[in-house]
């Protein structure tokens, strides 16, 4: 039987130069969608092949490598990504934000800013920010080029129109160094601000769409909005119950069918940082000032 | 006090360790061989080999067990296993005049140089279930006749000879054929792209497309000119020896339909083609793949393309199961934080809903 | 098996000289303007191409990529069959076709609008222009400004002020143009198309 061997990092080093080509120019070109020859890879299409592929193309031996899938590093996506790139490439891995060289990510950005050097790389499904508007590749390719974003505006004003508001809470758009309108990615738009001049690189990977783009370390990248209606970001109205943190995305949690609710850290590693810190919240107050209360 | 989910490693590694047993099944029945499912799930291996890309019996009835016989997930299976293999290029046309035939027919003559020859088929079985097969069979040999030396010209040459139908469109020999697997597909398509993109493509998805335009959704009038499944062999020109080696030979399927007119002021009308390939014996496959790719030749032709088997960018972006699948699946992904973001803001939306809806009436109780 | 013999090496460990070479042109492509030093251990890069310009050949050259050369490197079939041998690379003799020029100095520089510039559409399908100075020391000093910048980067190099004139008139057509990789010896600076280029003390 033809047994299967595996190169460094899973892909062959022709796909590798393919794909680092394509980062390159996406680099070149801030918020322009490379077309790249997408391979097959061995999970699903829509569970990460792009930022698989992307990751596989950059990793080194000396990398360490961080995975999270919607904030968190123990979800079972980013724990079987981490895996693959354990087995295939042998790297470090750590759930840290400040420790990583490469950070893999599903619909987050991490809380903690992020420094020079860093990689964010993000999963994309979608990655054509027009798609949901004109779903032909031929004609969006064509409003990108002319820089004609007009169809985005109106879209978004019927919103208010309708609303009040603008009705997207997730994959918000941006336009990037003033040029291209870009997808961030199904992020909730409270992550949006993070993009913006970030010191980091920012490479994003669509394997089913066979794309690739890139913002820039300290590059422009503004949410779309109107004068009378400004881009503005959505939290929880809450401290986290496990950190106290007040400034951090949430997660909703159910803890009973009637109506009981707690909110804590989506980005589990910036929540754990705070306790090892001596931040605490309301569901895990310290037993001696639990009795002063 | 509320702890955060932990241990989703351990809880992949037992839903694996579940799935092999699930995949094994009771184990007092004893385990299915590569060669009974090569063998006797023949039809399936052959739609794996198909839309896996991969013409290799053994590794696709593999990957059938291993996808405990979900046909999509072993088609997945053999093409993220082709996606690791060197490509050394592309072997020479096939020539399927020249194919050792086991299935032969026409629609379009009654008798055709080489006969009709109905050959393993489904075709007039009544479709009875065969309590027989439960209790182990043992059928009588089949008949057999020497192998015919009489040559078997495929039945759109024979048209072609009096220019009843278009000639096929040649590639230009010089253009390297195209590979969507190597460079990412854009459009319009040409058509090398575009018959590889149907022949890699979910069955189901073209049967459907193909059955449309029969029912009137880019009507093309088609007859089953040929449909033939055999043996043909493969070759291929290595740079350093500088002439075709044989490689050997492998099973397809071809359908060649034969539709409605073309012509102009200059050009006498003739029929048209549609063009449907695929490995081992995939009758189905090639008579949809057929039927849309006359149907996606439209602008080719000058024809109107309104109906969704037309529309070039549409079929051949969704015809791939593998990737269609895991966008479909994707969504048992967590999705809570993009979800909740949109709770987020629907719960606002509804808060101002109620405020403005107390203010008016507010105002109205006022204005009594 | 003679052929080979004659030819000098490449990298000694693909795989991993490879990726180091790309993250260093990755890094030098989206901070403009700093200066990386490569690690990629290559001691036999053939005259007159540099350690640099011949790790970025082994790392992004392949059939897919037609290679335009300058005379000068053209001339010289230790370089070509080098090349050949090592990532076969079609050569091009259209500037127009090349997805990489190979430039072993500045003295001959064609103009830059004879290179493909990508189009509206595809602003990606351009040509990558790698360019050999003498040193990251010597010459004028530049400021520079664009996306990967934190306010302005300096750089000193020996660039021609028809090139950096060049360029900027090509500028106006972004997304369409040209992005450059710099290299002298086994360092290399990259200048993506969005990066401006001023003379110090300009602004």
């Amino acid at each position: 039987m033809n047994a299967p061997s595996y190169n460094f990092a899973y892909l062959d080093e022709q796909t590798k130069r393919m794909i680092r080509r394509a980062i390159l120019k996406a680099i070149a070109i801030p918020g322009y969608q490379v077309p790249f020859a997408s391979r097959e890879m061995p999970m699903p299409y829509g569970w990460g092949t792009g930022g698989v592929q992307v990751t596989a193309a950059i990793l080194g031996p000396s990398d360490v490598l961080k995975v999270i899938d919607q904030g968190s590093d123990d979800t079972t996506n980013a724990i079987s990504i981490r895996k693959f790139f354990a087995k295939t490439a042998g790297v470090a891995t750590t759930t840290r934000t400040d420790e990583a060289s490469v950070i893999q990510t599903r619909h987050r950005i991490p809380e903690a800013p992020l420094h020079e050097g860093q990689v964010l790389v993000y999963q994309v499904p979608i990655p054509e920010p027009l798609r949901f508007l004109e779903p032909r590749e031929t004609e969006t390719r064509r409003m990108h080029a002319l820089a004609e974003y007009g169809l985005m505006h109106v879209k978004l004003y019927e919103d208010i129109a309708k609303f009040g508001h603008i009705a997207t809470a997730y994959a918000y758009p941006v336009k990037v160094a003033g040029r291209y309108v870009m997808d961030p990615s199904p992020t909730p738009k409270f992550d949006n601000p993070k993009m913006d001049n970030c010191p980091a690189l920012q490479l994003f990977g669509a394997g089913r769409e066979k794309r690739i783009y890139a913002v820039p370390p300290y590059t422009e990248v503004v949410s779309l909005d109107f004068e009378d209606h400004p881009f503005t970001r959505y939290r929880q109205n809450a401290p986290c119950a496990l950190c106290g943190a007040e400034d951090s995305y949430l997660d909703e949690i159910v803890t009973d069918d009637k109506g009981g609710r707690m909110f804590v850290c989506s980005d589990t590693d910036y929540c754990e940082t705070r306790r090892a810190e001596g931040h605490f919240g309301s569901a895990n107050a310290p037993e001696t000032e639990r009795a002063d209360v | 006090m509320y702890v955060a989910v932990k241990g989703g490693e351990r809880a992949i590694d037992n839903a694996h360790r579940l799935l092999a047993d699930r995949r094994r099944g009771d184990r007092t029945v004893p385990e299915l061989s590569l060669a009974q499912i090569s063998e006797q799930l023949a039809l399936g291996v052959d739609r794996v080999m198909v839309e896996g890309s991969l013409y290799d019996r053994e590794l696709a009835a593999l990957a059938i067990k291993q996808a405990r016989g979900d046909l999509i997930e072993a088609i997945f299976l053999l093409r993220a296993f082709r996606a690791t293999l060197p490509r050394f290029g592309a072997t020479e046309p096939l020539d399927t005049a020249a194919m050792q035939v086991q299935r032969r027919i026409s629609s379009t003559f009654k008798d055709v140089p080489g006969g009709q020859i109905l050959g393993p088929t489904f075709d007039y079985t009544h479709r009875l279930l065969d309590p027989q097969l439960d209790l182990g069979s043992d059928p009588e040999l089949p008949e057999r006749a020497p192998v015919s030396s009489e040559d078997m010209p495929r039945v759109t040459d024979i048209l072609g000879r009096d220019g009843l139908i278009e000639a096929s469109p040649q590639a230009d020999a010089e253009v390297p054929v195209g590979d969507l697997t190597r460079e990412p597909l854009s459009f319009p398509a040409d058509r090398d792209l575009r018959l590889q993109n149907l022949a890699r493509g979910d069955e189901g998805f073209l049967l459907a497309l193909g059955y449309s335009t029969q029912r009137g959704y880019g009507r093309s009038h088609p007859f089953a000119g040929e449909i033939r499944f055999g043996e043909v062999e493969l070759e291929f020109v290595a740079e350093d020896a500088g002439f075709a080696v044989p490689l050997g030979t492998i099973a397809v399927t071809e359908c060649q339909m034969v539709n409605q007119f073309k012509g102009s002021a200059t050009q006498p009308p003739c029929f048209t083609r549609g063009y449907g390939l695929a490995f081992g014996q995939s009758e189905r496959k090639t008579m949809a793949m057929a039927l849309v790719d006359r149907a996606l030749r439209a602008r080719e032709l000058g024809e109107d393309a309104l109906a969704p088997a037309q529309d070039e960018e549409f079929v051949l972006s969704h015809s791939d199961n593998v990737q269609a699948t895991g966008f479909v699946e994707h969504l048992k992904l967590p999705h809570y934080v993009d979800f909740q973001s949109e709770l987020g803001l629907l719960r606002r939306l509804r808060e101002e809903f109620e405020q403005d809806a107390g203010n008016n009436g507010a105002m109205q109780e006022a204005a009594e | 098996m003679k052929m080979t013999n004659e030819l000098a090496a490449g990298f000694a460990d693909k795989v991993v000289s490879a990726q180091a070479t790309f993250r260093a042109v990755m890094d030098a492509m989206a901070r403009p303007g700093t200066v990386q030093q490569l690690n990629a251990k290559l001691r036999h890069a053939p005259s007159p191409l540099m350690p640099a310009a011949a790790a970025i050949a082994l790392t992004l050259f392949d059939h897919d990529t037609p290679i335009w050369l300058d005379a000068p490197l053209k001339a010289t079939s230790a370089v070509t069959s080098w090349l050949r041998f090592h990532t076969a690379a079609p050569l091009t003799s259209d500037t127009a076709d090349a997805a990489f020029a190979l430039l072993s100095g500045v003295d001959q520089i064609p103009a830059l609008d004879q290179f493909a510039l990508g189009s509206n559409d595809y602003p990606d399908r351009s040509t990558t222009l790698v360019l050999q100075l003498s040193s990251f020391e010597a010459g004028d000093a530049f400021e520079l400004q664009g996306p990967g910048i934190n306010g302005r980067a300096s750089l000193h190099a020996p660039l021609p002020a028809e090139l950096i004139a060049q360029r900027a008139a090509l500028q106006p057509l972004f997304p369409r143009g040209l992005d450059l990789i710099l290299v002298a010896g086994d360092a290399l600076v990259a200048i993506p198309r969005t990066t401006q280029i001023m003379p110090k003390g300009a602004v």
